[in-house]
């Protein structure tokens, strides 16, 4: 089931499938390893909710919520 | 001797500014990239026999167009005649770096690939076969660790053998498009020197400048065609397309050179543990507060301490000046010798801040090495970003001083990295609220003066009260003015923890310290002396002048009749009488400076081998009655001569320029409380906040010989008194929310690029803090209330207000929020 990015609990692993952000994002989402169809693991939430940090790989990536709302992801 | 020119490039976190460290030392220049705000920083190094210029690239992770960083990256790469680009990558984490690797190939230069940190790919149990990925990159690779100084020597080796590289990669789908755009490109006559291939790929990337620069060729309607034909082909973005092959390339580069063994120990495991608890939950607010409490600790506490060993040094140097300069005169003291002492006084006020800023500077460059600086920012985004900030807005505040103790001038710099301008802005324009290090000692002065007994609550409240109006003023902003400004994602990566070298965070310590001390010598200096004229002039009248004149020869008189049956009645006469009397002060100065009962003696002894008849007067001798008497005489001379310096310092001071301007706002400022020294002071301290102390304690110590600490000149002066606390908080009040100086005005210009927000930075400041200051001295008053009473009603307003702005977006957000978890 394709779902984004943000709604995704904490510890979940998955598939990054598609990006709908454009520009600027998109790219900066591609260049840190967010590359379809990596594996990736939601590691955790910051303190306060948002951001979030995900693996991909060997990168340690974090991205605010409202990012990655355009992340689509299926789990798993 | 041969000469090369190298090109640094690699992505954020590779190690390419330790690297750049270790191959130029300290021989490194920072300009600007021409019309832009990115720093070039460029250096020389030799090897055997070999001079090697080189550039360090601003840190990018690929060669889009999106960001300022990486245009100029681009365009240094493109344009400026190299004869080598050496790319640094993250041996560690080779499968992102080796993205912008393939890129810089598809440039076409002579390269070289340096993989750094070795070790920490080693502990990770990484084995590289460089030789491997030597040979299917076509390029040569070296390894090095930057931290430990290893690898220049096959640094050089390998830019001696660097080529253009040929990876056996391609984008199949789209190789008759390229081939087609190649063509088109060479029948429009575009120069050869530009790379055909690399344009292609770029146009068909979609990169906005390339295809902008095209169609100013008038070759847009061609390439557009060519361009909607290989969107058909590939289904979704081409961009993309672009991105997988290369990725799908570097995959396998990985696969075929690096073997793996479990990751037990590994810098990467390390960090997850750290992770665990730095960013957990609970611990995370408590371990960023215990970070921010350290570097207060240690900088401004401990810092404040160390400064008590270094003020005597700059005394001495004092002392040493005052030497030099032509002597004082009896009533009136040569312009050379007031206008040298004002200088080193102006000057001596700030050099005392200087271990302040060294630790402070290490402590920061602790911080950025480490890694947690991004953790920092992670944490810190939801607060900031509400307020219209962003999470990197943290390291330019925590620069700026959040807590007490920082600059402006770096904090400002350090917005650089913040990718959304609109944050950037908003956090360029109210950085400057924060507690930079020149406020400190105005604070401490009045806090010490005016609060002795609630000396930890008020600067509580100071500390923190500048970061609640620093984030509703941002809010503001964003709201009014920032309103239509671009943002940007919040997507950076948190970099593995590393241990700082002590030569790095040694280095930069001493480097940020040493601009601050240059903006010193410089701005503040001149300023300083612009002030000491516009205080000195027009001077005071000649009836008041006889009238001063008249009581100095009235007193000398006296002392003189006093003398006059000693034996010492011959040899004062009115050329010996002023060196005797500044002989006097010299000593009681020289005492009081004195630590200890050794040091005592030995100030003695210099006296009294100085001049050994002066010494007996002024250290009468046991049993000698006529040196007692004349002793007795010299007191009560010197004392006189004080007071009637003093007062006409006063008047001179009051019908100055700068007096007359104080004077003429006064009827303003005693809204706020502020008398014209105040005014004289404020105004002053545009220049550069230091100075605002360094005024008050010229205005307030109208003797040239005195070295007593301005919190009792301060605290016994009838002016300030007759105000009371009220005014002191108005003060510190206005003090906080005061129009950034004249440095950091100048870097808001830099880094914004224009005028109208410089003019903004110092009008909204001014007229916020000049209304705050006034309400709260006009309310206090008629409500008799006292200092602490007012600095805390005005505290719990503000952070109500701050409560109310913070909390006021949360139901559209949480509705957002809620819409996400349906989607």
């Amino acid at each position: 089931m394709e779902l984004s990015l943000a709604c995704v609990p904490c510890g979940a692993k998955g598939r990054i499938i598609a990006h709908e952000a454009e520009g600027a994002i998109r790219q900066r989402l591609l260049d840190l390893g967010l590359i379809p169809p990596s594996q990736f693991e939601l590691v955790r939430f910051a303190p306060l909710g948002d951001p979030i940090e995900v693996q991909v790989g060997t990168n340690n990536v974090v991205l605010r919520r409202s990012e990655a709302l355009t992340v689509k992801v299926t789990l798993g | 001797m041969q000469a090369k020119t190298i090109l640094l490039a690699g992505q954020q976190n590779a190690g390419k500014s330790t690297l750049f460290n270790m191959l130029t030392g300290a021989r490194q220049h920072v300009a600007n990239y021409p019309g832009v705000t990115v720093d070039k920083t460029s250096g020389v190094f030799h090897f055997d026999d070999v001079k090697y210029h080189i550039t360090d690239l601003p840190g990018t992770y690929s060669l889009s167009s999106f960001s300022l960083e990486e245009r100029v990256a681009r365009n240094a790469l493109r344009e400026e005649q190299v004869d080598t680009v050496v790319n640094v990558v993250d041996a560690a984490n080779l499968s992102r770096s080796l993205q912008l690797t393939l890129q810089l190939i598809e440039l076409k230069r002579p390269m070289v690939l340096v993989l750094n940190m070795m070790d920490v790919a080693q502990k990770s149990g990484l084995t590289i076969d460089s030789e491997r990925l030597s040979a299917m990159l076509g390029v040569p690779v070296v390894e090095s660790i930057g931290r430990k100084g290893i690898g220049k020597a096959s640094i050089a080796a390998a830019i001696a053998n660097a080529s253009q590289g040929k990876p056996d990669y391609a984008y199949p789908e789209l190789e008759p498009e390229i081939s087609d755009l190649i063509v088109c490109f060479e029948q429009a006559g575009i120069d050869s020197e530009n790379n055909y291939r690399w344009l292609a790929l770029r146009v068909l990337e979609g990169d906005t400048q390339v295809t902008e620069w095209l169609e100013s060729l008038a070759l847009a309607d061609k390439v557009a065609e060519i361009v909607a034909r290989a969107t058909q082909k590939i289904s979704g973005q081409l961009n993309d397309y672009f991105v997988t092959q290369r990725h799908q390339f570097v995959q396998m580069l990985c696969r075929d050179c690096i073997a793996e063994q479990g990751d037990q120990g590994s810098a990467r495991s390390v960090s997850k543990k750290i992770d665990r608890i730095v960013l957990h939950p609970i611990c995370a607010p408590l371990c960023l507060l215990a970070t921010v409490f350290a570097i207060y600790q240690c900088s401004i506490v401990w810092g404040y301490e160390l400064t008590n060993y270094t003020w005597p040094i700059l005394a001495t140097a004092r002392e040493w000046v005052a030497a030099l300069l032509p002597s004082a005169g009896f009533l009136h003291d040569p312009y050379t010798r007031s206008l040298g002492l004002w200088v080193v006084d102006s000057a001596n006020t700030l050099l005392n801040y200087v271990p302040i800023f060294l630790i402070l500077f290490a402590l920061i460059a602790i911080l950025e090495d480490s890694g947690y600086m991004a953790r920092i920012a992670f944490i810190c985004d939801r607060v900031l970003h509400r307020f219209g900030l962003h999470g990197q807005s943290t390291l330019p505040m925590i620069l700026s001083g959040v807590f007490a103790g920082g600059c402006a001038v770096p904090g400002i710099m350090a917005t650089k990295g913040i990718p959304d301008n609109r944050a950037r802005m908003a956090t360029i324009l109210t950085v400057p609220f924060m507690n930079c290090l020149a406020k400190v000692p105005l604070y401490t002065l009045l806090v010490s003066t005016f609060f002795a007994e609630d000396k930890a609550l008020m600067m509580f409240f100071i500390s923190t009260i500048t970061i609640i109006s620093a984030l509703l003023v941002a809010k503001l902003l964003t709201k009014t003015v920032l309103r239509g400004s671009e943002t940007a994602p919040f997507v950076m990566e948190l970099p593995r923890y590393n241990l700082p070298t002590v030569r790095s965070v040694l280095t930069r310590s001493i480097e940020r310290t040493w601009t601050y001390v240059k903006k010193v010598g410089t701005i503040v200096v001149a300023v300083s002396t612009v002030i000491f004229v516009l205080l000195q002039f027009p001077g005071i009248d000649e009836q008041a002048e006889q009238r001063y004149q008249h009581r100095a020869e009235q007193s000398v008189a006296k002392f003189a009749k006093a003398v006059a049956k000693t034996p010492y009645a011959s040899t004062l006469d009115e050329q010996s009488l002023p060196l005797l009397v500044n002989y006097f002060s010299d000593f009681k100065r020289a005492k009081l400076n004195a630590s200890g009962v050794a040091a005592s003696k030995v100030v003695n002894e210099k006296f009294a081998k100085l001049n050994s008849e002066f010494y007996t007067i002024v250290v009468p001798p046991k049993g000698d009655k006529a040196a007692k008497k004349a002793h007795r005489a010299l007191r009560k001379l010197a004392s006189e001569r004080k007071k009637i310096r003093r007062e006409m310092k006063e008047q001179q001071l009051q019908s100055s320029l700068l007096g007359s301007f104080g004077r003429a706002i006064e009827p303003v400022t005693q809204y706020a409380g502020f008398d014209w020294k105040i005014n004289v002071a404020l105004f002053s301290s545009f220049a550069a906040r230091e100075s605002s102390v360094a005024t008050l304690g010229v205005l307030f110590q109208p003797d040239e010989d005195s070295s007593d600490k301005l919190e009792n000149r301060l605290g016994e002066s009838s002016d300030f008194n007759s105000q009371g606390e009220l005014s002191a908080v108005a003060l510190i009040l206005f003090f906080a929310l005061y129009p950034p100086c004249l440095a950091t005005v100048m870097m808001i210009k830099v880094q914004t690029g224009q005028y109208r927000w410089m003019i903004l930075s110092m009008a909204l400041p001014t007229c916020l803090g000049f209304g705050v200051a006034s309400a709260v001295y006009t309310i206090g008053t008629a409500l008799a209330m006292s200092g602490v009473t007012a600095m805390a009603t005005s505290y719990a307003l503000a952070l109500s207000l701050l409560l109310v702005v913070g909390l006021y977006r949360k139901k559209p957000r949480q509705s957002m929020e809620s819409q996400a978890s349906i989607g």
